[in-house]
């Protein structure tokens, strides 16, 4: 049977690898060090920060928050959830596997909220950056582990990188989504009193994309935690790490302890940042009101949620 | 005086490359074989009109006239592909951006079909929306938003949502947004369409009662000629981004230039178009001092069957040719015979009367007095000459005079 690699055959892989290792690698490893500057000065900080707070208090504060924005339910979960981390001996590791995904969504907002709004301005823009965000989130993640290792080194910093790759894409959709939502008559009415390309974004397509650009948060989010134990392959640590060194030593006591807390630390994430997103929907409110209502007592808030509800 | 809006020759074609599109226009292809041939679709060809400060311009059309294309380039939200929109004689398709905003911020406001309030702001916050972006202070701001929504009558809504209004209160705060910024110019795109028939009319009144204190320029799209006919000073029809007629109410129902403009006229009332001044004739009176003979020639003469008979200025009542006829022929030739047979109790409209009002007047069979606000005489109507123009019938109205030139 004559098959097309009788006649030629392509060494693709080779390619790739003169690319990385004799182009990328010696050219631009300073360029990919530097890269790395602000993510390790926000991982610090937020593990410093993580580490220093008490534990207790720490989760009262969490529970706190879950009771404002969600509910008592969750409050309780939170509390419960946590305490059952610490008395497994998993305090530390959770608390840097937090800061890694703090860190990793900070920067995927700080990335993909600008490019989402960006491409949701230009069809042309979003036709070349579609099928790249396509690439990222169909792509297997072990692929880029091997040329991430060889440009960023291993550790934690590199890992966050990869984290970043693998849970942008959401964030850039779902941004994209909410702003091209805003209704059209909407966009016409304040350009038509003279708004300023920033006060249309600022004043209108924001708060009216807030609820979906939240969602797009939570996706982000849900995604930097399904990558903690992929990032633990090339030096990150945390419950990553536990769940890794478990593996490979065959210790399912320890690999389940690490996955147990992975899942509760998700859990609580997800439906705080839901109900924030949900929050928002009910009539779309600044972020600033939003982070208010976390803060104003309760029956105010209720006394809104009814207002609102009508 | 300078108009305050003067457009010239605007077109507007969308597609890639309307350009060309437009030579094929102007060398005479129809909108269709355009579409058919180059896919482009004209929008607007060819408009040019004028709106006087103060004034209400009705741009009449049904869907797909163009009519929206059309106001949405006089505040540059569409680019024109040619021609020229002069407001105050600044050219707004030529102008900068910066110009632009600055008449958008300051000049024109515009209000919207679907009222297109925000829902994430209170309908204070939306009132003021134009202020903010202004850069006005938040304190006047409020102020001014809380004073545009009283004129509307919504002050006590302020900071209520606009999902907790009907749709009616909801375009009132569409047009208190507008009037917040204290513009010269209103650009109103169907904003009555999306209401039922009895807020439309409410809002309709309230629309005329505000302008009658405000006195903006409004230029306002409709597709109903009834709404058009009720609210403009002057009226376009537009058909395939072209306008078939402009002209006042009167004009438009009185001598439509051609069939389609017809067939809108056909369903209008006209009782509520024309007044008691389009259907008068001229004040012919007697004096009351006069000879009753001279009386009766006088309305031979006129081929009239009743006078009015005025004591220097006053009207003192009407005389119809029977009664003075038969009062001459019963007392042979009497003197005073006027003032025996005068009606005293005769039917009065003001000149500015729609013609529906005057169905009850014509029904007694005298003629009508029509008067100006002192109360002077300036005009008679004629029973027959109402429902003359109600039927829309020219030769019955040839005996009458009109304002409305006959139909070519």
């Amino acid at each position: 049977m004559l098959s097309p690699a009788d006649i030629l055959t392509i060494p693709f892989d080779d390619w790739v690898n003169t690319l990385v290792r004799d182009y990328l690698v010696p050219n631009f490893r300073p360029f990919f060090r530097a890269l790395q500057v602000p993510v390790t000065t926000v991982l610090n900080a937020f593990d410093a920060f993580f580490q220093f707070i008490p534990m207790v208090v720490f989760t009262l504060v969490l529970a706190f928050i879950a009771w404002r924005v969600v509910g008592r339910g969750i409050a309780i979960f939170t509390l419960l959830a946590l305490t059952f981390i610490d008395m497994i001996g998993l305090w530390t590791e959770t608390m840097t596997t937090l800061s890694m995904i703090v860190t990793s969504v900070l920067f995927c907002t700080i990335i993909g909220v600008p490019i989402g709004i960006l491409v949701a301005g230009s069809n042309k823009l979003w036709s070349v950056v579609r099928p790249i965000l396509d690439i990222m989130q169909t792509i297997p993640s072990f692929v880029y582990l091997v040329p991430i290792v060889m440009l960023f080194g291993v550790g934690m910093v590199p890992g966050i990188i990869a984290t970043i790759i693998f849970a942008l894409p959401p964030i850039i959709r779902l941004t994209n989504l909410g702003i091209r939502n805003v209704r059209g008559d909407l966009i016409e009415a304040a350009e038509a009193f003279g708004s300023t390309r920033w006060q249309m974004l600022w004043e209108v397509q924001l708060p009216l994309a807030l609820r979906t650009v939240m969602a797009g948060l939570n996706q982000t989010l849900m995604l930097s935690l399904s990558m903690v134990v992929i990032a633990a392959l090339i030096g990150a640590g945390g419950l990553g790490l536990t769940v890794y060194t478990g593996l490979g030593r065959l210790d399912v006591g320890g690999a389940t302890a690490g996955g147990v807390g992975i899942v509760l630390l998700a859990i609580i994430l997800d439906r705080i940042t839901q109900a924030l997103g949900e929050q928002s929907g009910v009539r779309t409110p600044s972020l600033r009101q939003m982070l208010v209502s976390v803060f104003r007592p309760r029956g105010a808030v209720t006394g809104e949620t009814n207002k609102t509800g009508n | 005086m300078e108009p305050k809006v003067k457009v010239r020759n605007l077109f507007k074609i969308f597609g890639d490359a309307p350009e060309t599109a437009l030579e094929r226009l102007k060398q005479g292809q129809s909108k269709e074989q355009i579409l058919e041939e180059t896919g482009h679709v004209v929008g607007v060809q060819d408009a040019s009109f004028d709106v006087g400060e103060g004034s209400i311009f009705v741009v009449m059309g049904l869907s797909g006239s163009g009519k929206s294309t059309l106001v949405r380039m006089l505040n540059g939200l569409i680019p024109p592909t040619s021609g020229e929109i002069l407001i105050d004689g600044d050219d707004v398709a030529n102008c900068s951006p910066e110009r632009l905003r600055d008449i958008r911020r300051n000049k024109i406001a515009m209000v919207f079909q679907h009222f297109a309030l925000f829902p994430h702001k209170t309908i204070a916050e939306n009132t003021a929306y134009g202020l903010k972006i202004k850069g006005v202070s938040a304190a006047e701001r409020r102020e001014k938003a809380l004073q545009s929504l009283d004129q509307v009558g919504l002050k006590a809504w302020a900071d209520g949502y606009p999902s907790e209004l009907s749709g009616g209160m909801q375009q009132r705060v569409g047009l208190a947004r507008g009037l917040a910024t204290n513009p010269q110019i209103l650009l109103m795109d169907e904003p009555f369409g999306a209401l039922d028939p009895l807020i439309r009319r409410e809002m309709q009144e309230e629309l005329l009662q505000l302008q009658r204190s405000l006195k903006k320029t409004i230029i306002f799209i409709t597709h109903d000629l009834n709404e058009a006919l009720i609210l403009g000073d002057r009226i376009a029809i537009m058909k395939d981004g072209r306008f078939v007629q402009v002209g006042t109410a009167q004009e438009i129902v009185a001598d439509p230039a051609d069939d389609y403009v017809s067939a809108f006229v056909a369903d209008i009332d006209r009782g509520r178009v024309f007044t008691a001044g389009h259907v008068a004739n001229d004040a012919q009176a007697v004096q009351l001092s006069d000879d009753s003979q001279n009386a009766l020639k006088a309305m031979e003469d006129l081929n009239r069957n009743a006078l009015y008979v005025l004591d220097g200025e006053r009207i003192v009542g009407v005389v119809t040719y029977q009664d003075l006829s038969t009062a001459i022929r019963e007392n042979g030739k009497a003197d005073g015979a006027l003032a025996d047979v005068l009606v005293s109790d005769y039917p009065v409209a003001n000149r500015d009367a729609q013609l529906h009002e005057l169905y009850g007047l014509a029904s007694t069979g005298l003629p009508i007095a029509v008067t100006d606000k002192n109360g002077s005489l300036i005009g008679v109507v004629e029973p027959e000459a109402v429902f003359a123009q109600l039927s829309g019938d020219e030769q019955t109205q040839d005996s009458v005079r009109s304002d409305t030139p006959p139909a070519a």
